[in-house]
């Protein structure tokens, strides 16, 4: 089962990161379909937030058509985010922990080596825009 | 829907002073509401309003439909933690429990014992030898074994060291959704109500500044800056909160519903505690205002 945590200096709000915290565990198959999302009343004592936070990202996670509750049991996985691109993240993996380790063997540091991966994700991205 | 607590021009005088004056708030039911300000800004005054400790000198309050402190079947339903989480210092965990039981009608006991064992208080230990993080749960234990509809808390982490805070909010977060309990938590830091509150009381030398849905007051405040300009140029429907100006530049915190167009400002959004700071700096700021309203 997943387990949330919040993050409170990153300016997004906690129903929000509660939401991606979901789907980041499902693209990355941390979180199945059939499986169980933890129960309002958990997330709410293990974080000490607002329940209405926590039914609110359940409620959004079930519009996406990712979720869905069962009465009296919880909410569930429905649909999975992996797809079928999982079978390739393997090597996908394993060439960007190749090219890491060229970048550190050329001297970058952490955030130099963060701001080089955003940009070209950014303007790679653009591209495909255009 | 119902309403929690329902106040109209509500005030309380003590000698010359209001303490709390023209207090009109419409709160709905199944809430965390966060009450916060600077100390001695009223919340005190309000919080005892409403459980009828005091009685007002002005206008009318009214608790999940009652008069406060009306009854039995009142008194029942409204749960109140007074500040600083007080025990009785002489009594054991049990006793507390034993008279939580004697003086509660509708006591879960079974509730109180489980909570008791789950936070490992020995029931025979003194309150008084207990820490402030112990006392604070005994406190909430009470007052969530009372089942009351509606838990009314003042400043009841102010004294908590920050593992004992969050141990304190868990375990108030669980008993809101577990028994469907209201709860109205006053606080003078607004990281204290940030996570837990989905409903704001701004109160500021004894008069509410802004009372509202989080998300609501989130999403209509914005921050602006831009060229220095005069506030009295902006549109009506943007209420400005709070401003400070260089020679060159101004920031605003403004109040509006509508989409800002302007294409001078800045438009940024607003997270809880600025909001709440801008609110409460904003009297001292413009004290003429005031005086002319």
């Amino acid at each position: 089962m997943i387990e949330f945590h919040l993050d409170s200096d990153s300016g997004v709000s906690p129903y929000m990161q509660l939401v991606r915290q979901v789907k980041h565990a499902l693209r990355l198959d941390l979180l199945r379909e059939g499986e169980q999302l933890p129960t309002v009343k958990d997330v709410v004592a293990q974080l000490a937030i607002n329940p209405n936070t926590v039914l609110k990202a359940y409620r959004e996670l079930e519009h996406e058509g990712l979720v869905a509750p069962r009465p009296g049991l919880g909410t569930f996985v429905t649909r999975t985010l992996a797809g079928n691109s999982l079978a390739a993240h393997g090597p996908l993996r394993k060439d960007l922990e190749r090219w890491l380790a060229k970048a550190r063997l050329a001297g970058m540091d952490d955030e130099s080596i963060e701001a080089l991966f955003m940009t070209t994700f950014r303007s790679a991205g653009q591209e495909e825009i255009a | 829907m119902t309403v929690a607590l329902e106040a109209q021009g509500l005030g309380k005088k003590y000698g010359k002073r209001w303490a709390l004056s023209d207090c009109t708030l419409d709160i709905p039911a199944g809430r965390v509401v966060g009450l916060v300000g600077p100390n001695g800004a009223g919340k005190t005054t309000l919080l005892n309003l409403a459980v009828g400790q005091i009685q007002p000198s002005a206008g009318s309050i009214r608790v999940l439909g009652g008069r406060p402190a009306e009854g039995p079947a009142q008194l029942a339903k409204v749960g109140y933690v007074a500040q600083d989480t007080p025990t009785y210092a002489a009594l054991s965990v049990a006793d507390h429990l034993k008279l939580g039981a004697r003086l509660n009608p509708s006591w879960d006991d079974a509730l109180a014992r489980k909570r008791i064992e789950r936070l490992r208080l020995d029931p025979g230990h003194k309150a008084g030898k207990l820490s402030g993080g112990q006392r604070a749960q005994l406190a909430l234990t009470l007052g969530i074994a009372k089942r009351p509809e509606l838990l009314i808390l003042d400043e009841p982490v102010a004294a908590l060291d920050p593992l004992a805070r969050r141990e304190f909010l868990q375990g108030l977060m669980e008993a809101a959704v577990e028994h469907s309990l209201g709860v109205v938590l006053s606080s003078h830091l607004v990281s204290d109500l940030e996570r837990t509150c989905d409903y704001l009381i701004v109160i500021v030398e004894s008069r509410v500044r802004v009372a509202g849905d989080v998300d609501d007051l989130l999403a209509s405040h914005h921050r602006l800056t831009g060229p220095r300009r005069d506030p009295s140029t902006l549109p009506a429907d943007q209420h400005i909160v709070s401003e400070s100006h260089t020679d060159r530049q101004s920031t605003l915190i403004v109040r509006t519903d509508a989409p800002i167009h302007d294409p001078a400002w800045t438009v940024g959004q607003v997270g809880l505690e600025d909001l709440v700071l801008a609110y409460m700096s904003a009297e001292q700021a413009r004290p003429t205002l005031e005086a002319v309203r």
